[in-house]
Parts: C-alpha cells; sequence; structure tokens
C-alpha cells in the first residue's frame, strides 16, 4: 500500500489546518525578515544611493517601481501553479492559495502602473506613454481582474476555484505570447528611443539596493499571501472543529 | 473517432441554418460600428484611410466577441451539454466541431464583409487581400480562443460582460498581429512575418483551446 | 425490419457498485457513505427531499461529476479503467430533455443516435408513434408541450443498446397514460437483464424495486456527527 502512504503525506501537506499552525509559526520571523529588508533597502536606496547622471533623483522610484514589476508577474505564475495543483490533486489548500494570490498580484501590478506612471512624468514628460512594459503590464492587469471577477461570479466555491484555476492556466499560457507580441509591436510602430536604465547595466552602488528591496519584496510578498491564505483557510473551515475551537480559545 | 465530431459540426450547422437570422447579427453590428466611425471622427478619406486596418479589426474583434457568448449557452440550457459530457467520444472533438461551425456562421462572414467596410473607410488597395487573410485566420483564433471564455461562463446567469474581461486579453495578439499585417501592406511592407505568427497562433490555439474548453465545460456541471 | 414490438434480446450479465460514496460541495458533505450493489435485472429508486443530492448522486454515476470519495465500480472494474465501456454502456436522461428546440422530435433523435453510435436512420418514425408523438415527427420541440418534449427525450429508450438506464425523474410532465407506459418500458428493461437507476418522488408500479433514500438528517433531529447530514439507507 505504498499509494496509501505517499496519499497521506499529500494530503498532511494539503490539510489547511495544518497549514493555519505551521504558518503561525512561520509567520513572525518571516514578516520580521521582509520588514528589514525593506527598512534597510528603502534607507539605502532613497538616501544613500547615487544620483542617476541623466535621470537625478527621480530614478529612485525604481526601487519599488521594479520590486512589484517582478512580483506582479512572479505572482501570476504562483496563481496559476496553485490553480493547476487544486485542479488536477483536488487540493483544497492549493485553491485558496490561489484564491489569495489574485487580489495581491492586481494590487502590486496597479503599484507598478501608478510608479511607473509617476516616473514617466519627469522621465517622458507625460503621465501615460504607450510604451511595451508599460501595455504589457496593463494587459496583465486585465489579466489578473478577469480571474477575480470570474472567482467571484461562481456561487459555488468549488467551481469558482475549478474555473478560475483553469482560466490563469490559460493566461499562463498565454502572458509569454502576449508580452511578445506586445514587444514586437511596439518596436514597430515606435524604434525605441527612450531606454529604461536596466537593472544589470545600473551602477552597482544602485544595484545592490535594488537586490534587497526584490528580496524584501519576495519576503512581503510571501507575508501577504500567508496571511490572506490564513483568512481563508478560516473563513471556509468555519464549521469545524478546529476552528471553532481556535475561535473560542481566542475569545476567552 | 471522428464520428462525434461529424454529428456535432452536421447538427450545428443545420441549427445555425434554423437560426440563420441570428448569423446576421454580427454582421450587421459590425457594419454599424464601423459607420459610427466617420460619424465620430471625420468623414475625410485620407484620415480614414489612415486609421482603416486597426478600425476594421478591432471592429471585427468585438463583432466575434459578441456572438462568443450563445456558443454553449443554448447546449447548457436544453440539458444536450450533459448529454454531450457523457457521451463515449472525446469532447475535444465535439468542442472543435462546435468551434469550427462558430467560424464558419460569424468569422467567415465577417472576413467576407470586411472589404466592403475597407473601402467605406477608403482602405488603400494594397491592403485588401492582407485584410481578408489576416481575418480569415485572425476570426478563427478569436473563436478558438473566445470559445476558453465562454465555456468557464456558460453556468452563469450573467456572463456576457465578465465574458468580454475575460478574453479580451487573450484577443490581443491576433489583433496585434492582424492589424499590423494590414497596416504593412498598406505602407507598402511584406506582410510574411505577421501573417506567419497569425499562423502560428492559429496552429496553437487550435492545439490548447478545445482542450481548456472541454475542461472548462466539465467544471461547469459543478456550476 | 421493424423494431417497434418489444425488444426480447437479453443483455449479458451486467453489475454496478456504488462504494461509500460521498460528495462535498463547498465543505459541506452532501452525502456520505452511500453503498448499493447492483446486478443484471435491478431497479433502484433513489428518493429524498428536494436538495439532498440525488440529481449530483446520478451525475456521479454518469462520471459527469467525480466523488469525493468512495468509488464506482462497473463489472467489478474501477470506472475509470472501464470508463469508454461504460459509457457505451450507459443511457442518461437528466433533469432537462437535452432536445434542441429549433430541431423536430425526429431529427432530435437521429442526431442522438448518431452520437450514440447506432444506426440512426432506422424507423424513428415508429419510434416516436409508439411514444405518443404521431403526427408531430416534424414539429420543431418549441411548439410541443413540456409532456410532448419529456416523451420525445424518452424515446431514445426505444432505440438505445445501452443496458444501464440512469433516468433523472423521468415522471415529470407526463400524464397518467404515459406514466405507465413508462412504467412498463422500465420492467421490460429489467427483465431483459438491464439496469435502472432512478429518482422521482412518485410510487411505481413495478414489484421487487429498490429503494436508496438521501435523508436529510438534520432537519428531523439534530446531526449527530457535523460532517455528515445525510445518511442513507438500502431497503
Amino acid at each position: 500500500m505504498s499509494q496509501l502512504f505517499s496519499w497521506k503525506w499529500f494530503h498532511r501537506l494539503g490539510s489547511p489546518r495544518w497549514f493555519y499552525q505551521t504558518s503561525g509559526k512561520w509567520l513572525p520571523w518571516l514578516s520580521m525578515l521582509a520588514t528589514g529588508l525593506l527598512l534597510v533597502g528603502l534607507c539605502w536606496g532613497l538616501a544613500f544611493a547615487p544620483q542617476d547622471a541623466k535621470q537625478g533623483n527621480s530614478f529612485r522610484i525604481i526601487y519599488i517601481h521594479v520590486p512589484a514589476s517582478f512580483l506582479a508577474l512572479a505572482g501570476y505564475y504562483v496563481m496559476a501553479i496553485a490553480g493547476a495543483i487544486g485542479l488536477i490533486w483536488k487540493m483544497k489548500l492549493a485553491d485558496m492559495v490561489m484564491k489569495s494570490a489574485a487580489p495581491i498580484g492586481a494590487v502590486l501590478t496597479f503599484v507598478a502602473l501608478v510608479t511607473g506612471a509617476i516616473w514617466g512624468k519627469p522621465t517622458w514628460g507625460t503621465y501615460w506613454v504607450w510604451d511595451a512594459r508599460i501595455t504589457s503590464m496593463l494587459v496583465l492587469l486585465f489579466l489578473y481582474l478577469g480571474v477575480i471577477a470570474l472567482q467571484y461570479s461562481y456561487s459555488s466555491q468549488d467551481a469558482a476555484s475549478k474555473a478560475s484555476a483553469v482560466l490563469s492556466l490559460v493566461g499562463m499560457v498565454n502572458i509569454p505570447i502576449i508580452y511578445k507580441s506586445v514587444d514586437w509591436w511596439y518596436t514597430l510602430h515606435q524604434p525605441a528611443t527612450i531606454k529604461f536604465t536596466e537593472a544589470p547595466s545600473m551602477h552597482p552602488d544602485m544595484f545592490q539596493p535594488l537586490l534587497v528591496m526584490i528580496l524584501g519584496f519576495y519576503c512581503f510578498y510571501a507575508v501577504a499571501l500567508i496571511l490572506n491564505t490564513r483568512v481563508e483557510v478560516l473563513c471556509r473551515e468555519r464549521r469545524t472543529r478546529w476552528v471553532q475551537e481556535l475561535v473560542a480559545s481566542k475569545c476567552t | 473517432m471522428e464520428l462525434g465530431f461529424s454529428a456535432i459540426f452536421r447538427r450545428d450547422l443545420l441549427l445555425a441554418f434554423r437560426h440563420r437570422a441570428e448569423i446576421a447579427n454580427p454582421v450587421i453590428f459590425f457594419l454599424i460600428v464601423v459607420t459610427l466611425v466617420p460619424l465620430g471622427l471625420t468623414p475625410e478619406a485620407s484620415r480614414l484611410a489612415e486609421i482603416a486596418p486597426g478600425i476594421l479589426w478591432v471592429m471585427a474583434l468585438l463583432a466575434s466577441l459578441l456572438s462568443v457568448e450563445g456558443m454553449f449557452q443554448s447546449d447548457y440550457r436544453d440539458g444536450t451539454l450533459e448529454q454531450m459530457i457523457i457521451l463515449p467520444q472525446p469532447l475535444y472533438l465535439m468542442v472543435l466541431a462546435k468551434i469550427l461551425v462558430h467560424w464558419l456562421v460569424t468569422g467567415l462572414p465577417l472576413t467576407l464583409l470586411a472589404p466592403v467596410l475597407g473601402m467605406m473607410l477608403s482602405l488603400p488597395e494594397a491592403g485588401y487581400l492582407p485584410l481578408v487573410f489576416s481575418l480569415l485566420m485572425g476570426t478563427a483564433v478569436l473563436s478558438l480562443v473566445g470559445a476558453i471564455g465562454a465555456a468557464l461562463t456558460v453556468a452563469l446567469k450573467k456572463g456576457g460582460l465578465l465574458l468580454s474581461l475575460i478574453v479580451m486579453p487573450l484577443y490581443m495578439p491576433a489583433l496585434i498581429f492582424g492589424a499590423s499585417t494590414v497596416q504593412r501592406a498598406v505602407d507598402g511592407f511584406s506582410v510574411d512575418g505577421p501573417l506567419a505568427v497569425l499562423g502560428a497562433l492559429l496552429a496553437f490555439s487550435l492545439l490548447v483551446s478545445p482542450f481548456a474548453t472541454a475542461g472548462a465545460l466539465r467544471v461547469s456541471m459543478h456550476g | 425490419m421493424l423494431t417497434t414490438e418489444p425488444n426480447t434480446d437479453l443483455f449479458s450479465p451486467n453489475s454496478l457498485d456504488l462504494r461509500a460514496l460521498a460528495f462535498e460541495r463547498d465543505d459541506r458533505m452532501l452525502f456520505s457513505n452511500v453503498g448499493v450493489s447492483l446486478k443484471s435485472g435491478d431497479i433502484l429508486q433513489v428518493e429524498g427531499p428536494n436538495g439532498c443530492g440525488k440529481t449530483t448522486l446520478l451525475r456521479i454515476i454518469t462520471t459527469a461529476l467525480s466523488p469525493s470519495a468512495g468509488q464506482l465500480l462497473w463489472q467489478g472494474q474501477n470506472i475509470s479503467q472501464v470508463r469508454q465501456t461504460f459509457l457505451h454502456n450507459l443511457l442518461f436522461l437528466g433533469h432537462l430533455p437535452g432536445l434542441k428546440q429549433a430541431l423536430s422530435p425526429e431529427e432530435n433523435l437521429i442526431w442522438w443516435r448518431r452520437l450514440n453510435q447506432s444506426q440512426a436512420e432506422c424507423c424513428n418514425n415508429e419510434v416516436l408513434a409508439r411514444i405518443g408523438l404521431r403526427g408531430y415527427e416534424d414539429v420543431p420541440c418549441f411548439n410541443l408541450s413540456a409532456g410532448q418534449q419529456r416523451r420525445a427525450a424518452l424515446a431514445r429508450l426505444l432505440v438505445t443498446k445501452a443496458s444501464l438506464w440512469v433516468l433523472d425523474e423521468p415522471f415529470t410532465a407526463i400524464d397518467k397514460q404515459g406514466v405507465s407506459e413508462l412504467e412498463s418500458l422500465l420492467t421490460e428493461h429489467s427483465a431483459r437483464g438491464g439496469i435502472i437507476i432512478l429518482s422521482t418522488h412518485q410510487d411505481l408500479g413495478i414489484p421487487g424495486i429498490e429503494r436508496l433514500s438521501l435523508r436529510h438528517e438534520s432537519l428531523g433531529q439534530k446531526a449527530l456527527d457535523q460532517n455528515s447530514p445525510f445518511v442513507v439507507d438500502v431497503a
């Protein structure tokens, strides 16, 4: 009965209760790490990193913009992979992670767009240009909004999870195609005259704080995802004994 | 297992013929929205010619989008969908047959009407053939991609707007390459590249979409 | 050539086992531990109050839904392994008649037979006459009454080669005569060695019928086990 054994392990991993308890132990450390990295990265990036030769101080917004764009895209993959796991192995926890990942990803995408627009004003003299990256980011936001809207329009949670898992998988397959198309479209219409300060070609003094910020954002994303998933776990498992006992113990 | 494919194909064609008034709707929609452009913008031929490739493609996309909602709706409501799901035949092929019929009754008429509308928008002469070819392949991509959205929202009471929301971002590559095929032709460049990409998009969505659509239809049984 | 006479060919022995089936939707157990064994000739009536999961159970049996726990065995083998042969042997009639409104009963029957890989052209008119739709063969279904539509759907029972019939509320909207005709069809099928599973609130005049009641226990008394408000009796 080796099959039985492996399932047991899998179910333990997928048990919302196990997740809730384990994540509870990790969460304080992870939050501290995220806060620490973000504080160090922000101080370093905003106060100590040298000015950009062309853009002056306005370039410093990349310390928010770049990590947010990274996580916006990575978050979609997290969501889609969680959806796939939920779809294939019928793991409830994966469904919950998928549902929780969608709004976080959408917010990060929005932050990336807004910071991009703010950065655009001093750089290009306008808040919005139909640049390839901005347009791709906008499409990514649409993809997130589609998944969220689908998630909330089903009355049955199980059906909602399955449907949005299918949609996020389709989206995941399409993201590279969309990005490539938008890139091609952009070079066709506007030969790239304005180049972004590419991260690898940056001066190390500017690049190191960015690296810290990216790490900090990853940790922050993990914290946000775990917190959101914990709320989802409690909501969906509210009828079970362990949640009721937990609530009772917190209330007294 | 060709049986399910051909049976569904023939049945849906027959049904489309019985509802032939509905076939005209996307085509009329296409005609009307294109008419709105000179009214809202300018009747000046040179300016219309400038934007004609993009406008024609965007409007064709919208017309196709509006018709995609009905692809599985009647099957879901009358119970033939649940019968299809439990047939001893691959659902993949039956879905493909339905998509093909959808394209034949919407994408193809839209494509055939497009040159006429191109003329009304003073599309330069070089643009007509690329317009037809790009729409021929592009509308097939739109039907295939739209089918996924239609299947995901078929169990919902008010799925229409949501369907547009989830499908339109996925339409963008087809729009980009379709519209630029026409634009490049008008500008005097070779259109082989974008047409080849459209063909690749078509092949890819032929592979992926019936599979995803079949999965989404099975999900709708849970709804 | 005419097959309007009752078909008397016997089916080879069949068996269908439901083992500890459970279905959970949105973290609520709809039913659990549903188990029953059926063999050739058995008729099983699934009963229970509205919303107790009758339709869901029937859909699980047709493999359109998969159960949260438990398994289905066809001829002693897990259904996922013999899905194709199982589906060849299955006829399902749902709540919805599964008719295309723009097509006539005859066209609907032809289309259905084509998809189910039986000869589609033979004797459709005779079949429709036997089911009580003489004169309506080529009227589009949207002009038929609910009872007539139900009859048009039931016409499939006369042409199918499937040995397992799963019927969800087949008696809805049919008149008294229709009910007794359908009952005799069911008896006939069972006598030939077929298996029938149907859900209905009606008391059937068929002897030797088995009953499976999905009962909402928490309606009557407080549920003992929070996770399974439904218990199952097999009489």
